[in-house]
């Protein structure tokens, strides 16, 4: 495949409801093949953004190419993207074969092509012998597929997909994402889809766009998302972090030493784009699940603080702990895999410990935003 | 049918339905029953069996002619109101605008005002206008009350499914004509036809409205008025009463039983 990497190409696109600027200013590149997420909280414009991809929303500047071709101003009939609906959009007078088969009579296929591409796109789907149920006799992970296949059946260039799962309950939830990434990788098509679950986002995309009030705020691979958050507000969406407000001394290697006040003198890692000059005031963000807690004062070389254990919550497979460190306004939270038996509970309240972790888990973002 | 529902429940409720069946319906069935009643008095003991009021019905042609016009009129009417009323239901339905709410309060309006009011006003309005009295004045006010009730029809209709069913549509590679045709209509049809029905039989045995706006030709209603001075037609009209009682059954049943066999809308999980 010859990976377009601008297959899909958002320049500078705005839309406004009224006073509400739903999407404002953003230019995406989507590759050819690629699974892409659009992530962010409810009402960021994510929806908005892929109406105006599906031609079902005009917007009020910028534009959208599609393998090359403008495609803002064509209507949803006359652009090679399908969407899946949130609601799935079923047509109920229809059954499951008609359904999918619909948008097959403007392709000048025989009845007999027809009937072989729907054929093909149950199998797809694992919807095999349901084709002659109605539309409202299927359940509601079933009615998903039939959306799936009736959009896939068209061989689009680009799927769309609106929080493809968020209608499903958790088991089938969980199921349908290892599905749906597979499904993708058999058929090679485009996704786009849209979530504000960032464990869905992360589990199936190859790039995450982070959205907030209409902005991508960052674009990048699920694992840099997580490792290397560009701002405070990606780094608190994706997952959960530790933020530590600092001041820069100076970089050490491939280190960057910063002074955050009652944590002392600590080493964090070098940003990407170099380090900031000495006495940029930053924000040192640590995960959770990378403070490690421990009975002596570590070696040379990693971080380490002493803090007092606040709290303490048991989650099966993983604990989480609150330790507060003196001059810190709120405690820090830990989280720790519950792999041997020594666990803390609740009754060590008040115990001093040690907080270690090593400087390249220590991401520095900006002071703003 | 709640009603049906009830009697198969062995409950209080079972006496009930009954006797407010009989309350319902007994008295209607007088008038098939004395039609056939060889008597021009309407008293029992029943006199014997006589098709002879049904023949003088077919015979009169005034009844008949009176018969055409109501038809004329119910037509025009339930077509007229339908058309309207699910433009008026797509706009409630399809589009957020200011004074939605307002609007489909002021829409109970004509359903609320008491026929004579109604009446009196449009005959009023009708002389200042100086539209002169007929068949269309008595459509035109039979579409205003009637075009109500096909839009509640049609609202019905239209929000049991989704807009994104029209943008499926769309998506999968048709036009909006060709949408309203695949999609809209065959989902929205059940509620056209139930609308055309109700409103037909509504504009049908209206009696007020036509009574004032009448000019010389008379619609059914007020024929059998008119007929009721006259002792030795009532059998006619008790017989033109059973037919019209035995079609307004079949049409409402028909119309009743298209609106609910239609799609179920298909409920969503979210
Ligand atoms: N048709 C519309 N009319 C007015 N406001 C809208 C419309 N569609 C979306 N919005 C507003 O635009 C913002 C973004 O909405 P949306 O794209 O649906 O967000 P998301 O899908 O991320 O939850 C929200 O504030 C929403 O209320
Ligand atoms: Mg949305």
């Amino acid at each position: 495949m010859s990976n377009k990497p601008d297959f899909v190409s958002i320049g500078d696109v705005s839309k406004h409801f009224g006073s509400v600027r739903a999407v404002d200013g953003v230019s995406l590149d989507i590759a050819q093949g690629e699974f892409f997420a659009l992530l962010g909280p409810s009402g960021c414009g994510k929806t908005t953004l892929l109406r105006i991809l599906g031609g079902f929303e005009a917007p009020n500047s910028g534009n959208v190419h599609i393998d090359g071709a403008d495609m803002t101003l064509q209507p949803p009939n006359r652009r090679p993207v399908n969407m899946v609906f949130q609601n799935y959009a079923i047509f109920p007078h229809l059954n499951v074969r008609e359904n999918i088969g619909y948008g097959l009579r403007k392709e000048g296929l025989s009845k007999q092509q027809i009937a072989e591409r729907v054929d093909e796109a149950l199998a797809t789907v694992k919807l095999e012998g349901l084709g002659g149920r109605g539309a409202t006799e299927v359940s509601g992970g079933q009615r998903q597929r039939v959306a799936l296949a009736r959009a896939l059946v068209k061989h689009p260039k680009v799927l769309l997909l609106d929080e493809p799962l968020s209608a499903l309950d958790k088991n089938l939830r969980e199921q349908m994402r290892v599905e749906l990434r597979a499904l993708q990788q058999q058929v090679g098509i485009t996704f786009i889809f849209v979530t504000h679950d960032q464990e869905e986002a992360l589990s199936m995309a190859d790039r995450i766009a982070v959205m907030f009030d209409g902005k991508v705020r960052q674009v990048d691979t699920p694992e840099h998302l997580y490792e290397t958050p560009r701002s405070k507000d990606v780094a608190a969406f994706i997952g959960s972090m530790n933020f530590i407000d600092a001041t820069v001394e100076g970089a050490d290697g491939d280190a960057l030493i910063v002074d955050a006040g009652p944590v002392g003198r600590i080493r964090a890692g070098l940003p990407a784009d170099g380090a900031p000059a000495a006495g940029t005031t930053v924000i040192v963000g640590i995960r959770p699940e990378k403070l490690i807690l421990a009975d002596s004062p570590p070696g040379e070389g990693a971080n380490s603080i002493r803090a007092r254990l606040t709290a303490a919550s048991y989650l099966g497979e993983r604990s989480h702990y609150f330790l507060q460190v003196d001059g810190l306004a709120e405690p820090l939270s830990i989280a720790r895999q519950n792999t041997q038996a020594q666990l803390l509970h609740e009754a060590d309240a008040g115990s001093e410990l040690w907080l270690t972790w090593s400087p390249a888990s220590g991401i520095v973002l900006p002071a703003a935003g | 049918m709640n009603l049906l529902a009830n009697l198969r429940r062995p409950d209080g409720l079972l006496g009930y339905s009954i006797l407010y069946l009989i309350f319902l319906y007994v008295p209607v069935l007088f008038l098939p029953l004395f039609s056939f009643n060889d008597s021009i008095y309407i008293t029992f003991p029943l006199s014997g069996f006589t098709t002879q009021w049904y023949e003088k019905m077919i015979e009169s042609e005034v009844l008949l002619n009176a018969l055409g016009n109501s038809v004329k009129v119910a037509a025009c009417v339930s077509v007229i109101s339908t058309i309207l009323g699910t433009l008026a239901a797509r706009a409630f339905t399809r589009y957020r605008f200011a004074g939605r709410k307002p609007m489909l309060g002021l829409l109970v309006l004509p359903l609320v005002v008491p026929g004579i009011i109604l009446g009196i006003a449009l005959l009023i309005m009708m002389n200042w206008a100086g539209i002169e009295l007929s068949l269309v004045t008595i459509g035109a006010a039979h579409v205003l009350i009637a075009t109500p009730f096909a839009t509640f029809v049609m609202i019905s209709r239209l929000e049991g499914f989704d807009a994104n069913l029209e943008e499926a549509s769309r998506d999968l590679g048709e036009s909006g004509w060709t949408t309203f045709w695949r999609v809209t209509f065959p989902l929205a049809y059940p509620g056209i036809v139930a609308s055309l029905l109700l409103t037909f039989t509504e504009s049908f045995d209206e009696f007020i409205l036509a009574f004032f706006l009448a000019g010389n030709e008379a619609t059914l209603p007020l024929y059998i008025w008119s007929q009721l001075r006259f002792p030795k037609t009532l059998p006619v009209v008790l017989a033109l009463g059973a037919c019209i009682l035995l079609a307004s059954f079949i049409v409402i049943t028909f119309a009743e039983w298209v609106r609910r066999r239609g799609v179920k809308p298909v409920e969503s999980d979210s």
